[in-house]
């Protein structure tokens, strides 16, 4: 199979599991993302991937070559680090030709590729240059092109934007994409960001506390989340107790119709904030009370404070509700905007 | 960072006492050193203050020219030997665990403590025929008859690169440590292997601390008197030992200034050299 699989691989450090027994396939040439919180194990999977560290257990092949103890040098991978790792005493040009150099690529192959590269990354005549006189987004850039210039099988990023101001990070991400989807090459980063991921990949793999907790495409993900934590973890949502007692389904105490938990009798139903509409009290399915509305122009946040619980309704100045802080409200819940979620 | 010019005379009060001790244990004994360089000697032992260039007309010859020179090159020799040593050492170290690096560097520490001294006689009894380490080597059946290795410049060379590798540890390591270790793993995924990552990333990202590194071994090495004499031959004898050798059992305090003036000015100006070297490097 071409591409990249990882089966049953696990790290230990000690007694602490930092990735546990991980099943993931990379088709070739799709771009995947590595999303969860800190610690959670995504770093080291990649790091497994680049041959920086070693796996305790499991295997890991690319296009069905097993390279679980294969060298790092030897896999012919691009890896862009967190801080960049730019060489600071060569130049622009001699960082992209590092890896043609120690390949001992013939000096005008070198160069035709580096200005090959430069172009790619919009920064034609910067070869000269020292990398400490380049701004953080044209750093960022000069990685990338040095992680290409052997056009690898493999292009794995660790956390690559987020040394960059948020406004100039959206940008590379959109850029980013763009780049893979030109190259068609396979990619592989790791991220924080549930922006970047759903931005960038076309497969999301979230992870938590060295598991996969879920692994699809980013709608899949924010549509249909696995569990609470991915619900959670992915954009904001509003998680409701929900209990089915003897065929009546209740939400937050409160019985509502058109929702079943299937067989479960305790669940968590996760709605997105955009899903949550208010109408007058006692049309809906559950009542409560306005507590805050945040005005944001763009959008309009409003608070409901449901049974101690608050639950928050986004919507677009056209949909503006008409409310006022302390004003009892309705609140709609549609059945196929609710994930019922068993944990 | 940007600081205001001192106004008023009392700004200048931090740096009285440096300033103080600078003069009193630095610039005093230095200008004596070069008033005595020019004075006339007695026979009886000491000397009259005069002006005369006799001291350092007397140090032009062949022979002290050629001490010079040994001097040089055997300070070169130990400067480059200790970095060639210290550079793979001190990278292995900065990689190693916190506890182990604590007892590598408390045991180079108390190297630093022995005196020139003992490390003089202790090499002088290892490298000796009746208990040094060539009878380790009969014992083992590489060689056949324990034999004396010194004295020899290879002594020499021993001795002086034994005492300057603590010190050559300690100025790189502060550097070492703060290289950033993802230069290398970025050299490894790139194609180059641990080896070529250490001499095309790590060697070459600290060209300017193993430069100062050199210079500072070098100017150690050159001060050395002691070792010169207990493990080599005369002709291995540096500049150091003749100015002790003037200075104390001929009691010729002029002339030994003048030699003590001059292998200052030769250091300097090589130093000098060697920075400038440095910056051309830079800039190309």
């Amino acid at each position: 199979m071409s591409g990249l699989a990882l089966s049953n691989v696990t790290k230990e450090f000690g007694s602490f599991t930092a990735v546990n027994n991980i099943d993931i396939t990379v088709p070739h040439g799709t771009f995947v993302c590595l999303l969860g919180p800190s610690g959670c194990g995504k770093t080291t999977l990649l790091r497994m991937i680049a041959g920086l560290d070693l796996p305790t257990s499991g295997a890991i092949r690319l296009d069905g070559d097993d390279i679980t103890r294969v060298p790092t040098h030897k896999r012919n991978l691009g890896m862009v680090f967190q801080s960049l790792a730019l060489f600071p005493h060569l130049t622009v040009g001699e960082n992209i030709a590092y890896p043609l150099r120690i390949r001992g690529v013939a000096k005008e192959e070198q160069k035709k590729r580096v200005d090959e590269l430069l172009a790619m990354i919009h920064l034609s005549g910067y070869a000269d240059r020292p990398v400490s006189k380049l701004s953080g987004g044209q750093r960022q850039r000069v990685a990338i092109a040095r992680a290409l210039s052997i056009s690898p099988k493999l292009f794995l990023l660790d956390e690559p934007l987020s040394a960059l101001d948020a406004k100039l990070r959206e940008a590379m991400q959109v850029e980013l994409r763009q780049l893979q989807q030109k190259l068609g090459i396979t990619t592989i980063v790791v991220t924080h960001d549930q922006r970047e991921a759903m931005t960038m990949a076309d497969t999301v793999v979230v992870m938590n506390k060295g598991e996969i907790r879920q692994a699809a495409s980013p709608i899949e993900i924010y549509r249909r989340p696995a569990d609470t934590f991915v619900a959670d973890f992915i954009g904001s949502t509003n998680l409701l107790e929900a209990e089915a007692t003897g065929g009546a389904v209740s939400v937050l105490g409160q019985p509502v119709s058109g929702i079943s938990l299937g067989s479960a009798t305790k669940a968590t139903l996760s709605v997105r904030p955009e899903d949550v509409h208010l109408t007058a009290p006692g049309n809906g399915a559950l009542s409560g009370t306005v507590t805050f509305v945040r005005d944001l122009g763009g959008t309009i946040e409003t608070f409901v404070d449901v049974a101690g619980r608050q639950i928050v309704a986004v919507s677009t100045p056209r949909a503006r509700p008409d409310v006022t802080v302390g004003q009892p409200v309705g609140i709609t819940l549609l059945p196929d905007v609710c994930v019922v979620l068993s944990k | 960072m940007r600081r205001e010019k001192p106004q008023k005379l009392l700004d200048y009060a931090p740096i009285v006492f440096p300033a103080a001790m600078l003069i009193v244990f630095f610039v005093i004994p230095f200008a004596t050193m070069i008033a005595v360089s020019f004075f006339q000697r007695e026979q009886a032992g000491f000397y009259t203050p005069a002006f005369q260039f006799a001291n350092y007309e007397r140090f032009l010859s062949l022979f002290f020219a050629n001490v010079l020179g040994f001097s040089l090159m055997l300070a070169i020799a130990v400067a480059i030997c200790c970095v060639l040593l210290a550079l793979p050492f001190t990278y292995l170290l900065a990689r190693m665990s916190r506890k182990a690096q604590i007892v590598w560097l408390v045991a180079l520490l108390s190297v630093l403590s022995l005196s020139e001294v003992i490390i003089g006689f202790a090499w002088s009894t290892l490298l000796s025929r009746t208990a040094g380490i060539t009878n380790l080597l009969v014992a083992a059946g590489i060689m056949t008859e324990a034999k004396a290795l010194l004295p020899s410049f290879g002594a020499v060379l021993t001795g002086m690169v034994y005492q300057a590798f603590p010190y050559t540890v300690l100025v790189l390591y502060p550097a070492i440590v703060r290289l950033d270790p993802t230069l290398t793993e970025a050299a490894r995924t790139l194609g180059a292997s641990p080896l070529k990552a250490f001499f095309t990333v790590v060697v070459p990202a600290l060209r300017n601390t193993i430069t100062a590194t050199l210079i500072m071994v070098f100017i150690f090495a050159l001060g050395s008197y002691l070792l010169p004499q207990l493990l080599g031959r005369p002709q291995h004898w540096t500049l150091s030992v003749l100015i002790t050798d003037q200075a104390i059992y001929q009691s010729n305090m002029p002339f030994a200034a003048a030699m003590a003036v001059f292998l200052v000015l030769v250091t300097l100006g090589l130093v000098a050299l060697t920075v400038i070297a440095g910056r051309k490097g830079e800039a190309a």
